[in-house]
């Protein structure tokens, strides 16, 4: 036998007695910055393919849900921070060996794209709010100029939004400490996916038939790619040292084996793709809009298993003797 | 200047003075701890063998936790290995807990923000050992530099048997047990 016990008393909160740092709230900030990395992709790869007729909302009105997601996402990792006062210190250096350093400045040069993106469009995608716009001179030489390069404008946004959703992976990766969040293959992955569920977000929004069917057309590619990927994982798991190994047995029979499974795997990419298959193929279309919802709730899924599966995997694991409900008992009601 | 700690896991006897030492001069809260103690057993019966060790941050060469930390706030203390968190500069992202393969840092209450062992860097600018040190009853804790051929460390550590924890981490430890 080989046992490692803990004989002091180690109660750390979030620490002890397994790593528990990060909850939902980064799990939605991973999936909402994949999803605002895809609709950048995509809005502006629209705009570059000159897709008005085929894909009029993916081309003009998709945009201006990038800052309304991405806000989101950072309102729910703030929520993460235990130090909230001092979330300015993200930009007060730049640490060039730390992903998270480099996402906060991506961050901040990705928004002020956005609003460029739904300004390059406001016109055609939103005439009631150009309206007002025009009405100021400044306004309407800012929406003239942005019209005039918005091809130039989608160009430039394009390898941003891909490094947005790219960096929400290798944030994970660079992690050593923690190996089932240590492959390469995550960035990609968290990019595809983004992809993926912002493929999904169109297909439920648009109005248009033949929007709907591109984007569908779409969707399948992504989820082929992101199995191929997710597949890639764990063979880069499966092919590690023993750390690795341990990690990799967290989804394969493990505590996330069910949560990764059924609901990422299952539920999350086969169904969609088996749905989106029927769709094309025209055999049944009854359950169309199904897909796109699961792909959305997969793409949290990946991030939520991934999260919590990375957590749990560690290079120390001591058994604890330790009550910290007797410390409770000891203090004074007094 | 490279800090490292030594610890004898044949004299300790795991008694945790070191962790009452190490709350009682850095004020760690309640329910909170910058070191602990293992008791680690192996074998089967009746050849068992148990070893004690105090662990704490082990200070490392490759500290991913410094080279993860998005704002700078963890950090070097002046050219040594002493890992340090300004807390004025942390956000509280921590990520430096799960760049930690050692899991040895903590967050502090109610504050928020990132703290840990800092080898009593405030004790050693006075040239005086850490807390813990200074109080094991039984003595098997020494600290000092490495760089010096003919500190108590190095001697240690030239003339008997010792490891660190899980090297395979890559980050280059400097808390050795001698065994």
């Amino acid at each position: 036998m080989s046992e490692e016990l803990l004989v002091t008393a180690r109660d750390n909160a979030l620490i002890d007695p397994g790593l528990h740092i990060w909850t939902w709230e980064v799990a939605m900030y991973l999936f909402l910055g994949g999803l605002t990395a895809g609709i950048m992709i995509f809005a502006a790869l629209m705009v570059v393919r000159h897709k008005d007729e085929i894909a009029p909302f993916a081309t003009t009105r998709l945009a201006m849900l990038a800052p309304i997601v991405l806000s989101l996402g950072m309102t729910t990792l703030f929520l993460d921070l235990e130090h909230k006062l001092f979330v300015y210190r993200f930009y007060t250096s730049f640490q060039l060996t730390s992903p998270m350093s480099w996402g906060a400045w991506i961050l901040i040069v990705v928004y002020p794209m956005s609003i460029l993106q739904i300004l390059s469009t406001l016109r055609s995608g939103y005439s009631f709010l150009a309206v007002f716009v025009d009405r100021l001179t400044i306004g309407r030489l800012i929406l003239d100029w942005c019209e005039r390069y918005r091809k130039e404008i989608a160009l430039t946004i394009i390898p941003f939004a891909v490094m947005l959703g790219i960096y929400t992976g290798i944030l994970l990766s660079a992690f050593s400490a923690r190996p089932f969040w240590n492959s390469g293959v995550l960035g990609i992955l968290f990019l595809v996916s983004g992809m993926s569920t912002a493929a999904a977000l169109v297909v439920l929004l648009a109005r248009q038939r033949s929007e709907k069917d591109l984007f569908t057309w779409i969707d399948l590619v992504l989820i082929v790619a992101e199995i191929g990927l997710v597949a890639l994982a764990l063979i880069s798991l499966a092919s590690g040292s023993a750390q690795h190994l341990e990690a990799l047995e967290s989804v394969m029979g493990g505590s996330y084996t069910l949560s990764f499974w059924v609901l990422f795997v299952g539920i999350g990419l086969l169904i969609p793709l088996l749905l989106e298959a029927l769709e094309i193929s025209g055999v049944n279309k009854s359950l169309a809009m199904l897909a796109p919802v699961l792909v959305l709730i997969g793409g949290y899924a990946l991030r939520q298993v991934v999260l919590d599966a990375g957590q749990e995997s560690t290079w120390t694991n001591y058994q604890t003797q330790y009550n910290s409900e007797l410390l409770q008992r000891l203090q004074r009601s007094d | 200047m490279r800090f490292v700690m030594v610890i004898d896991t044949r004299t300790c006897i795991g008694c945790g003075d070191c962790v009452v030492a190490c709350k009682t001069e850095n004020k760690v809260p309640e329910g909170l701890n910058r070191d602990w103690v293992v008791e680690a057993t192996r074998g089967t019966y009746p050849d068992l063998k148990t070893e004690f060790r105090s662990e704490r941050c082990n200070h490392c060469s490759n500290p991913t936790c410094v080279t993860l930390c998005p704002t700078g706030a963890s950090h070097l203390w002046k050219d040594t290995n002493i890992v340090l968190v300004a807390p004025e500069k942390c956000t509280g992202c921590k990520a430096c807990i799960a760049a930690c393969p050692y899991d040895a840092r903590l967050v502090m209450h109610p504050d928020g923000y990132i703290d840990k062992c800092t080898f009593c860097h405030h004790r050693v600018e006075k040239g005086l050992d850490p807390a813990c040190v200074s109080s094991c009853p039984t003595r098997c804790m020494y600290f000092g530099s490495i760089d010096d051929p003919h500190s108590e460390v190095s001697q240690l550590l030239k003339t008997r048997e010792h490891k660190v924890l899980n090297p395979e981490t890559g980050n280059d430890p400097n808390v050795y047990y001698l065994i």
